[in-house]
């Protein structure tokens, strides 16, 4: 008995030390998404959502998840408490990175195959805007301030920046070869573009809409064509950024500061997208091919943790 | 009255809808034209080896289509302007003349879809000299070799490239004792050649080689003639170099000992296959099936990436310059995304396009040459063909 109460008072401490927080990640091949508690590292539960999942987000109340099924060609809208559908969206043909903007009412949709970004009225459920883009569009993201949509086409190598008043392409800016994925900084001053084919990531400042740095991944004894630079996210004072290096199986730490490569940190196979911990403690890392997730601890950078999720985890998404 | 004001009424909502349209999307003026002609020459229709596949005539053709749409997606951002321009010559036409008359001065680039000699041919026309001449159909290594012109760039792996991407793979399943069963054309003893360098190359065994010599009737030899042909000393594995597809087809499932089959048929190197899904290629595969109603064949993804490297040269470049855009080309810098993983680039001493190469099934992907575990002090990909100190090529610029 006493040792049960013991063990109750543990809990309890543990709960209130770290914040209970839920992981939810898109299964590609397994049509579900995977519901996981990252402090006991344990999957909760696979919830069947629909054909091929792939992009994630979530609202900024937390209490929607907005996800990509490209295969059923629509983003459904899922309760995060009850994780049942509760509406879809009109996202076009095989939708697969999508972004939200800060209020959380407009949401930009890359339309590969089409070469179109649809931008999304999210209370009225309805397509309001197509935007030509380049080739293959991927990368979306909008700028904190809600300045600014960047879209980024991959065979077209472009970043082009949307003005969100006008829903028009106001500038392109040519990067290196196959962008992947674009973060924004917290202050909305920079913007960093990774390069899939060149192993780079490049900093763009949003003022200039130029690139003023170019970083070229290299990991000692991994070829440098298995350096494919992928998610990409900063931390919210601008200390440190994370880039997944995809089949490098790698996330490497840039000081944000000097944009210096801190570190490389050893995750599973293929990394592909990242998320914070909302408190920014740690961070969650998609491996494509070794269906786990990785949890790094950001206070002592080092991988504390792998969890199983299922078959191609893709896209992450993080509710406190 | 009332109808016109109404039809009027109309016009006007329509001009305004236009007018809508176009203020969403902000072009760049164009101020580049960079023209491109494709150059081919009917092919007579061989006869049907099966039933299974339809002759397909316009390999290549809808590549380039593709490319130059993809080129001016980008070009509207740009200001650079991408015009193509086909010549086709009929099948007792002269392509030289064509050459000479058509294409002249007008066209810095020319995507040529046409066998070596007529390639060579062309290539030595005063006419083509200040040219740069993409071949997108051959696999000759003699014209990236001794043969070669340097205005003339490679798109498809040479034989010598997907010989040594079959053997990186056989070397790995340590399937080294091979039985090569050789065709009666040219090209067959062209690849025999590539095959038996690979050989040596990666110090595999051929134990057993024979040349068909049986009918090429599908109920005859599949019968009896490839069960007695195949009755030789054991070996791992059949290598057939059968380029035509004439017999080569009857070999699996009837050797006298159950051998996989490998080489042109049975798990063929390929620059490009429907099975591959690999690095966004489903979106290419996609977007061309779309366009064209059938899969992309090798010749469509070799003319897609020769416009492609065109535009993604002037684009880097800012120019429409034939030799700022040649030197791009041949320069570290270039990187063409050619949806196998790796970027591809041009050999600076032959000009063939560095890339991996596909192994496939009829059905299945199997793996990506270069081969995991096959190193290279510069570049994985130069273990594939001929590399820089083995090449025979004078290329003087």
């Amino acid at each position: 008995m006493k040792k049960n109460v013991l063990g109750l008072f543990t809990a309890v401490v543990l709960a209130g030390a770290v914040q209970a927080e839920t992981v939810f990640v898109t299964l590609e091949k397994d049509n579900a998404l995977a519901v996981v508690d990252p402090i006991a590292g344990k999957l909760i539960k696979t919830v069947e959502i629909g054909q091929r999942p792939r992009g994630i987000a979530i609202s900024p109340d937390n209490k929607f998840l907005y996800v990509a099924v490209s295969d059923d060609n629509t983003i459904k809208i899922i309760d995060t408490e009850t994780l049942k559908e509760t509406g879809k969206l009109p996202s076009g043909e095989d939708p697969e990175t999508f972004a939200l903007n800060p209020a959380g009412d407009r949401l930009y949709v890359s339309n590969e195959d089409d070469s179109l970004v649809t931008v999304i009225d999210i209370k009225h459920k309805k397509a309001v805007k197509q935007i030509k883009v380049g080739v293959e569009p991927e990368g979306i993201i909008v700028s904190p301030d809600n300045l600014w949509v960047a879209s980024a086409s991959e065979t077209t190598n472009m970043v082009h920046w949307i003005d969100t008043k006008t829903n028009a392409i106001v500038e392109n800016t040519l990067v290196d070869p196959r962008p992947r994925a674009l973060g924004f900084t917290a202050d909305s001053q920079q913007l960093w573009v990774t390069s899939e084919m060149a192993g780079t990531l490049m900093i763009l400042d949003v003022k200039t809409k130029q690139i003023v740095k170019t970083i070229k991944f290299d990991v000692q004894g991994v070829t440098a064509d298995k350096i494919q630079p992928v998610g990409v996210v900063i931390d919210k004072d601008r200390k440190r950024g994370y880039v997944a290096l995809g089949p490098a199986n790698r996330v490497a730490v840039i000081n944000a500061q000097t944009f210096e490569v801190e570190k490389y940190l050893l995750v599973g196979q293929r990394v592909w997208n990242l998320a914070f911990s909302p408190d920014q403690k740690r961070l969650y890392t998609t491996n494509g091919t070794s269906n786990d997730i990785s949890l790094i601890d950001l206070e002592t950078q080092t991988v504390t943790k792998s969890i199983g999720v299922g078959t191609y985890p893709w896209g992450v998404a993080v509710k406190p | 009255m009332r109808s016109i004001n109404l039809s009027l009424r109309i016009t006007i909502r329509f001009l305004f809808i236009i007018h809508l349209l176009s203020v969403s999307v902000v072009y760049a003026e164009a101020k580049q034209t960079i023209n491109i002609a494709y150059l081919t020459q009917d092919r007579k229709v061989p006869p049907p080896l099966s039933n299974l596949d339809a002759f397909i005539k316009d390999k290549g053709v809808l590549g380039v289509q593709l490319a130059v749409d993809d080129n001016n997606t980008t070009g509207q951002f740009t200001g650079q302007q991408f015009v193509l321009k086909k010549f086709i010559v009929p099948l007792d036409g002269n392509v030289v003349d064509t050459f000479n008359k058509g294409i002249g001065d007008q066209y810095s680039y020319v995507v040529v879809n046409l066998p070596a000699e007529q390639i060579k041919s062309v290539a030595d026309l005063p006419a083509a000299k200040n040219k740069l001449l993409f071949d997108v159909a051959t696999v000759d290594d003699a014209l990236r070799n001794e043969q070669c012109r340097n205005n003339v760039l490679h798109l498809l792996p040479n034989r010598a490239m997907r010989a040594d991407a079959l053997a990186q793979y056989m070397m790995k399943k340590r399937w080294n004792k091979w039985f090569l069963v050789i065709g009666v054309t040219e090209e067959d003893r062209l690849f025999a050649d590539a095959l038996r360098r690979s050989a040596k190359r990666f110090g595999m065994k051929i134990v057993e080689e024979k040349n068909w010599e049986h009918t090429y009737d599908a109920r005859r030899t599949a019968q009896s003639d490839v069960a007695v042909f195949t009755q030789v000393d054991d070996y791992d594995v059949l290598v057939v170099a059968d380029e035509q597809g004439q017999f080569g087809e009857y070999l699996e499932y009837r050797t006298w000992n159950a051998r996989p089959v490998i080489g042109t048929q049975g798990l063929v190197a390929v620059a490009w296959h429907r099975t591959h899904e690999q690095w966004g290629a489903v979106q290419i595969q996609n977007r061309f099936k779309e366009q064209a109603g059938r899969w992309m064949e090798e010749q469509d993804y070799a003319a897609y990436l020769a416009v492609r490297a065109i535009g993604e040269a002037a684009t880097r470049t800012k120019s429409n310059d034939i030799n700022r855009l040649k030197d791009y080309m041949l320069s570290d810098a270039f990187a063409l995304q050619g949806y196998k993983g790796n970027p591809l680039s041009f050999r600076s001493w032959d000009g063939q396009l560095r890339q991996p190469v596909l192994l496939a099934a009829p059905r299945s992907s199997v793996a990506v040459a270069p081969i995991e575990g096959f190193l290279h002090p510069k570049t994985e990909l130069d273990t594939l063909g001929y590399d820089q100190p083995e090449s025979t090529c004078k290329w003087s610029k």
